[in-house]
């Protein structure tokens, strides 16, 4: 079993309005897995269906190669967007509450409790009650409640939103942590940059469709132009600027440099070895820039969304 | 996995350690017995309160219709002209002054009476007046007519029916008010029990909604597992504030009658007298023995499971609706448009038991609105103490029960769908739509 979950076909329609129309991702075991989508794309309504919240109109969800039931409650752990707690129940009671919700015994519950808030250092906030804690203090119990059950699918939804940079990268690399015991993560975020940063794999998903989906560096190599970003240091800038406009496809690029360069963002048509332009510049003058441009999340998304 | 004893307890625990919960439950029998003993204490002030009324009788007859009683004395002003008799009142400063007009005959004495006051006077003054200056002249007519008084009073006649069914069980007047106030008590509880603790569980459901646990939550449970959970909590959470209350309610009443004795034993004189009467009058006695008797006449096994039934089912049809309205809304100010529709039929029951069922039992409208099973839990179990066939029961309880799984499935399709819907304010169209996702 190569993919833990998969969405194969999955439709809901909501009235007249469609949420998802015969969406299907496979999610490979033991990736960080991004799902991206403009607001009211349908992401929410597709983890929902992960989670049983919300029955599927058609399709299968297979995880772990079984159809969905409610024993697969304890294997899957979800944090909301939508999160909050209990506000007048004690920390404690709350996270052991939810914990034997999610399966646990009570004994057991407490012991890994123990263990997460020693290992986050919030073990003085047992007795609190969340109303007295700040938003990110809640957040971290949420995250703990999350993966407290050991599930093998961990999903996401928007998990940094609510805390300061440092407990971000202090989520980010439990998270990193959680994927090394062999859990499959789930992402599903409007920040880029960290998808960027941590997603093998991403699906994006626009007016309940999905779009595009697959290994994020299959996906840029398949959205890569061919772009070279060059910077030269040369006497005769705007004859060398000229012929160059002649031999290719060329752009003006701007980024920062020591000296006078030209700089020139150039297209290679098909065929066209990125070696044998070097080869070329370096005939020219003094190269002090040579770099792919590899398109970005952002730009993938923002150009997907757009011809869609 | 069958989480429902969790979430009971859950719901249990924290409505129960709830500080508001706690301090309701102590203060509020605390409250009841202060309010009744402040009313006792006012009408006592009240009672003792001395009223001097003067009767100017021109007419001359009369005036011997008046005799003190209690807290009011009369007094006769004789041969004084009104104006003087109106100065003297005043000086006195007494309660008031009753003037009878000198005519020619009864009829038109009896039109030209008036009472002059500072303020005006209470209205049990002026029946009291009224009905001896009636009798007073009824008699003084028959007088006329030459009937003799004494026979008259001698004729008179009470006539006490007593009843008895055709099994031969005996039944009287008191039984009927002994039926009345268990069906009535019956009825009442389980209609305050459905406001309280109904809202109560609203309010729960759009906690759990405001603070966005509730993604949380389901996304472990199944909607109507947590609506049971909820209901079911706050319920057993109820009964433990209708239990301390009734212990607690016990326990005050009896300090405070130790602490007061004295006092509240001259508060209940009247009543005392007339029980120390009644009790050397052997006519009462025998009804004091109805009474006793009364209570064996009740159906009281039909009564007790009658009611445990027909409580928890209607109250679980209640509350059900209640979850669902909590999950349709944000916040409570946007509960109003559709409280009216759930609290319509439970008003109707308490007032169709109030009014119908104490007229006619088993008229067409009591038997009717005994079986519709919104109404019927209420009207039902005030109907059961005057004896209801048993097949009449069965039925209205299985409709109640047909009923109360579909507004639980209905519920939990709102709560279902309702719960995630955050920031509209749905309309009833909207929730129809919700049931067919």
């Amino acid at each position: 079993m190569s993919n833990i979950l998969e969405v194969q076909n999955v439709s809901k329609s909501f009235g007249s309005f469609t949420a998802l129309n015969k969406a299907s991702i496979s999610v490979p075991k033991g990736s960080i897995y991004g799902l991206l989508g403009p607001n009211g794309a349908g992401k929410t309504t597709l983890i929902r269906i992960v989670n049983q919240i919300t029955m599927p109109d058609s399709g299968v969800v297979l995880l772990d190669g079984q159809p969905l039931s409610p024993l697969h409650i304890k294997d899957i752990g979800y944090l909301p967007e939508e999160r909050g707690l209990y506000k007048s129940m004690k920390v404690g009671e709350q996270a052991l509450y939810l914990a034997q919700l999610k399966g646990l015994s009570h004994k057991e519950a407490k012991a890994r409790l123990k263990y997460w808030f020693d290992r986050l250092e919030i073990g003085d906030w047992w007795n609190k009650k969340i109303q007295e804690l700040s938003k990110g203090m809640a957040q971290k119990i949420q995250f703990v409640v999350t993966v407290l059950h050991q599930p093998k699918l961990l999903i996401f939804d928007e998990p940094f939103s609510g805390f300061d940079p440092i407990n971000a990268n202090l989520i980010k690399d439990e998270i990193l942590k959680l994927r090394e015991d062999g859990a499959t993560v789930i992402f599903s975020t409007h920040r880029m940059e960290s998808v960027e940063e941590l997603c093998d794999d991403i699906a994006l998903i626009h007016k309940s469709n999905k779009i595009l989906d697959g290994k994020l560096v299959d996906i840029k190599r398949q959205y890569k132009t061919n772009t070279f970003e060059i910077g030269i240091l040369t006497n005769q800038k705007s004859s060398l600027e000229l012929e160059l406009s002649k031999k290719f496809q060329t752009s003006a690029a701007s980024f920062k440099t020591l000296g006078d360069e030209l700089k020139l963002n150039i297209k290679l048509s098909e065929g066209e070895k990125p070696n044998d332009l070097l080869a070329y510049l370096c005939n020219q003058g003094e190269v002090s820039h040579f770099v792919e441009l590899i398109p970005s999340v952002n730009d993938i998304f923002i150009q997907t969304v757009k011809n869609n | 996995m069958n989480h429902l004893p969790l979430i009971i307890k859950r719901e249990y625990l924290t409505k129960v350690k709830n500080k508001s919960f706690i301090v309701m439950t102590i203060l509020s029998p605390m409250i009841a017995i202060a309010l009744i003993l402040v009313v006792a204490y006012l009408s006592e002030l009240n009672n003792d309160k001395h009223r001097t009324i003067n009767i100017l009788d021109e007419t001359g007859i009369v005036q011997d219709a008046f005799k003190n009683e209690g807290n009011v004395s009369y007094n006769d002003l004789k041969n004084m002209s009104l104006k003087d008799a109106k100065e003297l009142v005043k000086l006195t400063e007494s309660y008031g002054l009753l003037y009878i007009q000198r005519e020619d005959n009864l009829d038109s004495i009896s039109n030209h009476i008036k009472f002059y006051s500072e303020e005006s006077p209470s209205l049990s003054v002026i029946s009291n007046l009224e009905s001896m200056i009636e009798k007073k002249i009824e008699n003084l007519k028959l007088q006329e007519k030459g009937v003799d008084l004494d026979m008259l009073q001698a004729a008179k006649t009470n006539i006490n029916i007593s009843q008895e069914s055709f099994e031969g069980e005996k039944t009287s007047k008191i039984d009927s008010v002994i039926k009345l106030a268990f069906g009535g008590a019956a009825g009442y509880l389980l209609f305050m029990f459905i406001i309280i603790y109904g809202n109560m569980i609203m309010r729960s459901v759009i906690e759990e909604k405001t603070s966005r646990i509730i993604e949380v939550i389901i996304s472990s449970v199944k909607p109507m597992q947590l609506m049971l959970g909820k209901i079911i909590g706050t319920s057993l959470a109820g009964i433990t504030q209708f239990v301390i209350w009734i212990f607690l309610g016990g326990i005050i009443m009896s300090i405070v009658s130790a602490v007061f004795g004295i006092n509240m034993a001259q508060l209940q004189s009247p009543q005392e007298d007339m029980v120390k009467q009644a009790m050397e009058n052997p006519e009462v006695n025998m009804q004091i023995q109805d009474v006793i008797a009364a209570f064996y006449h009740l159906p009281i096994a039909n009564l007790i499971i009658a009611f445990i039934l027909f409580f928890i089912c209607g109250y679980l049809l209640y509350s059900s609706l209640y979850a669902a309205i909590g999950a349709a809304v944000d916040n409570e100010t946007d509960t109003q448009q559709f409280m009216l529709p759930v609290l319509m039929p439970l008003i109707l029951a308490v007032y169709i038991g109030f009014f119908t069922v104490i007229e006619d039992p088993h008229g067409a409208v009591s038997t009717v609105f005994s079986f519709i099973p919104f109404t019927s839990p209420v009207v039902m179990l005030m109907r059961i103490p005057f004896g209801v066939p048993i097949w009449q029961q069965l039925v209205s309880l299985l409709l109640l029960i047909g009923t109360f799984i579909f507004t639980v499935w209905f519920a939990a399709k709102i709560y279902r769908v309702g719960i995630l819907m955050y920031g509209k304010k749905p309309s009833y169209k909207e929730l129809i739509k919700w049931i067919k996702y």
